[in-house]
Formats: C-alpha cells, structure tokens, sequence
C-alpha cells in the first residue's frame, strides 16, 4: 500500500490544461456552463462502435487518461442507453450494426445529441459508401449533432467535438 | 533461405498417394503452394495433423483464369514448426460447389469453414457447426458478396422475411439454468459482439460468442485496388495492429512482387512492431487490473501508453502509428536525435513497468482474482492452435519471430515467455515479460540501426502471381495472402487475424468461472472483433 501511495505522489498531477488555440478555453468554460445548466453538471455518453477498426475506441480510452481527463467537464461514459444525454458513435454504420444503433438511439431520452467520430462515422472512411457491408454514414441512419473528422481524432479533437455538440444542438433544453 | 525445406510435406503427403503440384507463380518459394485433388482434401488435413502441424488458416477465393473462366479455389494453411508454413489449394466444382470439412482433424477450421460458406455459398460437407456466421439472419440467403459476379458496391438491404429471424444458440431446456445475453452493444468503450451465456447460480456453464457484427466487406473491398491502396485498407483491420497488419499486407505484396526491403527498413519496421506490442500490452495489462478493481494500475499504464503516443505522433506522424509501412520500406527514418529519444522512452517505461509489476505481483486483491481464473490446459490450447500471447500463456508458443525468423528478428535474439498454467495470471506475466524481451529488442534495432535506404523502389507484380506472409503481430501471427491480377491491381485477397483462432480459446476458459469474472478473462484475450470479422 506504501508504495501505491509513493507512486501516486511521485507521478503526481499530470492533467494538462486544455489546448488554447482558437479561443477553445473559453468555448470549454461556456459549454461547463452549460453542462451545470442543462445537465445540472453531468453529460452521460453512451459509447457505440457501429463497424469501427478500433482505433477510435483507443483514443477514446485516451481521453479518460489523467492527461485530459474528460471527468473533469463533467463528462462520464454511461453503460445504458436508458440515461444517457449523448450519443457518440464510431465507425461506418455496418449492415450488421445498424439495427444496434438504431434501437440504442431509440431507448434514449430527449434530448438525444449524438456526435459522430471519427472519418469513418463521418463519410465511412476508407471503406467506403460503395460498399456491400456498409449501410452509410452514421448520419445516414440517425441524426448527428456534430462530427469529428481524423483516422482516429486526437482526445483532444474528441473532447472538443463533444463540447461543440453541445452548442450546436438547438433542441428545446 | 532454405529451398530444401519447401518439399518436405509434398513428400510428407507423397508417402500416402496425396499427389501434388508446385504453383510457379506463388511466391516465397519457402512458403509453397501445393495444388492437391479436391478428393485429398480432408486426407492431406488429417496427414498434416499427424506430422504434428497446426492449421494456420482456410480460406476460398473466386480466380478469373487467362481463358477469362472463373474458377472457385479452397486454400489451407499449414505450418510445421520446424518446415514452416505450406499452402495447399484444390479446385471447387462451379455447378456443385462442395468441399469436405477439416474440422475434425482441426477444430479452428469451422469459423473459417462457416465463413466461406457464407461468402461463396460453397457447402462445407460434414461441418461440425452449419449455421451462418458473418453473413446474419437478415442477409438475403442467396447473396454471397466474395463470389465474383456479386455487386460489392451497393450496400445490402436486409430481406423483409429474414429480418426477425434468430441465431440459434445452443439451447439448454434445464430449469436451473438461465441465459443472459450481451451486446452486441456492451457497457464500456469497446468493439461490439454477442455473448450467450448459460448459467447455473453464479457459474457460467456455457458460453458462445456471436460474431460479425462488424463486418466491413474488406476482402471484397480489396479486389480492384492497387497494392497501395490496399495498403491503407490493411492499416485499418484492427486498429491496434495497425503495424502488424500492414506489415503482413505489404511483405505479401513484396513477396509477390520479388523485391527486398533495404536492411535499415526491415530493422525500421521491427521497431514499430515491437513499440506497437509494447504500447499494447501496457494498455491491456491496466484494462484486466480495472476489470478486478484495481484501478491505479489501469491509471499507471493509461499514462505510460499516452507518454508512447505522444512520442509516436512527434516522431511518426500518427499516434498509433498508422501508415508507417509502405510497400518496399517505411515512411520515416529516424535522425540520431529521434533514436536518442526512443531509447530513452523504451528503457524509462520498461523500467516504470517493472516496477509497477512489483507493486502488481505484491497487491493480494488483484493476485487473488487473477491467480486460477480463465484456463485453458496446454491440450486445448494446442488443439485449437492458440497463438500469441494466448498460446504462450498455456504451453503452446508458436512464433514467426523465431519460425520464420523475417529481416530483422533473424538478427535479433527473440526470447518467448512460455507460461503453462493458462490461466489470466499467465497470460498477464505472458504480457510483462513480453514487454521487457520488446523493449531489449527496440533498443538493440536502435543502437545497432544499419546506414542505407528506407525504402526498395515498388515494382508491379507480374499478372497471375500471388504472395502471402505470415507476421508476428502483437496479438499473435497474422497471415495474408494476395493475388494479382493485370496491371499490379489486386484481384483477390484473405486475411487472417490472430482473433479468428483466439475467440475460440475464451469459450473455452470462461467454462465453470463466475460471471462477474468474464469480463476479467475476456480482456485478458483481448481479441479483436473488427480483426476477426472483416
């Protein structure tokens, strides 16, 4: 137990303020605010991988990791549809996935934002529109709030994205 | 490279009137491809099982001959220990297309089996297990995308009258007895796949995996593209094997196209093989520790892994490493400086690892969870053919490191943890001491870095020829195979993940643990979905 605490304190706080470029701090301290209004603090995600390589799901990880440390906006990833406030969806929506995606989608409640990952959840990437298995974009099967380009995007693309969704979405809060 | 050891199973298969022919436009010619009579079919597979060879791979594909016919072919891969791998190849009849199942001799082969009868509706005779597999319930029963005259590029619509039919799970009818299903969705950020699981109290009594939800069409997406293309495509299989991947795809390729890669480059290819198994297990190993509780080790290696990512996207352009194999070479060479700050990062975070080991070894609450929990006997593992780190946990330790020993590992001093018990403790200390034998050999590629080029001109492959390349992966070996058609563009392709083997093992390890331990045992395999289901 010593020294699981000596290695905590040695390591100690390693969480990094967001980055700055294009007034994106003040963006994050406007959308915390509104997290705390409308969410009374707390955004529950609901995390689906509707044909994803797994790459974005490893960026994702990372965004839990203590360097960005999503927790810290509120943000939690929820392990049921039934309370969750987003959607986040990687991958082209393969014809397997999407009757998956769907009915997750449907045993959300309102307000139902939904952030689409990655290249693949945005245009199905390098497999294609033109393709057997792939039933089309994740805007083709469910509307999308907002989308986040990059094979995968950087956790902090993907922290960024999941703020913009919040204020793009215009549905009666 | 040997030639003499590319006969020995043509000899092997001679001795019991299997006859067999040499395919000239195959290539390497130490990985030879034998075209046998489809009657021989199942007596070469029984022959190889007796001579003590494991089944690598089976696979089908539809080839357009120089007469433009097409011809429907079945390949299998083998591999000996010591004689290496071998492909053998029979020809299917077009009006009657039937085969003869495999399985009883090698039980891996009736995924794979169950996978070319969905894509080329070749019926698999005597199969131990006849239901569908990648191609689900709601697929119109008459489409079988790799057939050749099918249209891969209009995405699927579901039959009306199939949609709501169901995947037969082993029923069990005892009133003790309860099932729970999962997924395909699952609770944390993870793949999608269905788990049934029967149980009694608290003790799973069986449990069967339902796969291929996240099947993409990437061996048809393949047909009609340049290597190039394809090259991208095959860093996108499994997005944690990126490099294993594309490493396979494009040595297949070499191989085909007969060209050598500069020493520098194969030695720049094994560092990012080894940093892409380094960073792996880091991640995994924190996953099982938060799957028992023990969350400041899953905070540890979150941290160690994003230290390598962040190093990764400075020095190669990407974080996970994507596109750093080309075909003939890699993308980037290293400067002095950037070799000075790999080293240092492989010797800091093999040094933190082990000393997290300690601590992790030392913590009674995990060990207690750990110890005994998920195995699978050395007999299993060897029936079915474990590979990676999931063989090497339970007695059975194939590894092309060492088989096939490629540029630069033939150089390299390759160590292979063996573990017995099989259980998750073994595959965790498969996965530490994994860690340690990467680390000793990125930095012996680093400091013993040959001078030349990074990169063999790409010449296009002859029409007609084929390539195929085993890789030791992070997971465990990946096969590829490819063939080309005119003009260097890719006519068909297979693939086979680690994964597709290894989810056999989790069935069996999961049988008589309790529930809550699934998920402990399953990350401890970490099999891809997205590898397995294409």
């Amino acid at each position: 137990m010593l020294r699981i605490m000596r290695q905590i304190i040695k390591v100690g706080s390693i969480t990094e303020p967001l980055p700055t470029a294009d007034g994106f701090e003040q963006l994050g301290a406007q959308l915390k605010a509104k997290i705390k209004q409308r969410f009374q603090g707390s955004l529950a995600i609901r995390f689906v991988d509707a044909g994803s390589c797994n790459g974005c799901e490893l960026e994702v990880h990372a965004a839990n990791n203590a360097y960005y440390d999503i927790e810290r906006f509120g943000v939690s990833f929820t392990a049921s549809p039934r309370f969750a406030d987003m959607l986040l969806v990687t991958g082209p929506v393969s014809i397997n996935m999407k009757t998956a995606l769907e009915m997750t989608y449907e045993a959300m409640p309102a307000p139902k934002l939904v952030l689409a990952l990655g290249d693949c959840a945005a245009n199905c990437g390098v497999f294609g529109q033109d393709n057997y298995a792939i039933a089309g974009s994740v805007a083709d099967i469910i509307p999308v709030d907002a989308v986040v380009h990059g094979c995968p995007p950087t956790p902090s693309a993907i922290i960024q994205g999941i703020l913009q969704v919040m204020d793009s979405h215009h549905h009666a809060g | 490279m040997t030639e003499l050891s590319n006969t020995w199973f043509a000899e092997r298969m001679g001795d019991h009137g299997i006859h067999s022919r040499y395919l000239e436009d195959h290539h390497p010619a130490h990985m030879p491809c034998l075209e046998i009579r489809r009657l021989d079919w199942a007596h070469a597979a029984e022959e190889a099982k007796r001579q003590a060879m494991r089944l690598v791979a089976i696979w089908a594909v539809e080839i357009v001959e120089e007469d433009a016919s097409k011809q429907l072919y079945t390949y299998m891969a083998l591999a000996h220990e010591e004689h290496r791998h071998v492909l053998l190849r029979t020809p299917i009849h077009h009006e009657n297309p039937e085969i003869l199942s495999i399985s009883q001799h090698f039980i891996s082969a009736y995924r794979m089996e169950r996978h070319i009868q969905d894509m080329f509706g070749i019926q698999v005779r005597n199969i131990l297990d006849a239901r569908l597999w990648i191609k689900h319930e709601h697929w119109p029963e008459d489409a079988h995308p790799l057939l050749y005259d099918f249209d891969g590029k209009t995405p699927m619509l579901s039959d009306p009258e199939r949609a709501d039919m169901d995947y037969e799970y082993v029923p069990c009818d005892s009133e003790s007895v309860y099932e729970i299903p999962v997924g395909p969705v699952h609770a944390g950020i993870i793949e999608p796949g269905h788990f049934r699981f029967l149980a009694v109290g608290e003790k799973i009594l069986n449990m069967e995996e339902r796969l291929g939800y996240v099947h993409k069409g990437i061996e048809k997406r393949m047909q009609g593209r340049t290597a190039d293309e394809g090259l991208t495509l095959a860093g996108r299989i499994s997005g944690d094997s990126t490099v294993g991947h594309s490493w396979a795809f494009a040595q297949a390729c070499e191989y085909a196209a007969n060209i050598t890669l500069p020493k520098r480059a194969s030695y720049l290819r094994g560092i990012l093989c080894e940093r892409e198994r380094i960073a792996n297990h880091i991640g995994d190993i924190g996953a099982i520790c938060n799957d028992a509780g023990f969350a400041f080790m899953h905070m540890q290696c979150a941290r160690l892994r994003e230290d390598m990512a962040r190093l990764h996207a400075e020095i190669y352009d990407h974080r996970l490493l994507m596109d750093n194999i080309t075909l003939g070479g890699v993308a980037h060479d290293l400067s002095l400086k950037m070799r000075e700050k790999l080293i240092q990062q492989t010797r800091d975070i093999a040094a933190e690892i082990e000393h997290l080991r300690a601590i992790y070894a030392d913590t009674p609450s995990i060990q207690e969870r750990v110890i005994g929990a998920g195995i699978v006997t050395t007999d299993e593992a060897k029936d079915i053919g474990l590979l990676g780190y999931v063989g090497r946990a339970s007695g059975h330790s194939p590894d092309e490191r060492i088989e096939e020993a490629y540029a630069p590992y033939d150089d390299l001093e390759v160590a292979i943890p063996e573990g017995k018990l099989g259980g998750v403790s073994t595959r965790v200390w498969v996965r530490f001491e994994e860690i340690a034998n990467a680390a000793r050999m990125v930095i012996q590629c680093l400091e013993s870095l040959p001078e030349g080029d990074i990169q063999t001109p790409w010449n296009l492959p002859e029409t007609g020829v084929s390539g195929f390349a085993a890789i030791e992966s992070w997971r465990g070996e990946i096969v590829t195979w490819v063939h080309f058609g005119e003009n260097g563009i890719i006519e068909c392709y297979s693939v086979r993940d680690p994964s597709a083997i290894n989810w056999l093992g989790l069935e069996l390890a999961v049988r008589t643990v309790p529930v809550p331990d699934f998920p402990l045992v399953n990350k401890s395999f970490n099999c891809s979905y997205a590898g397995h289901d294409l």
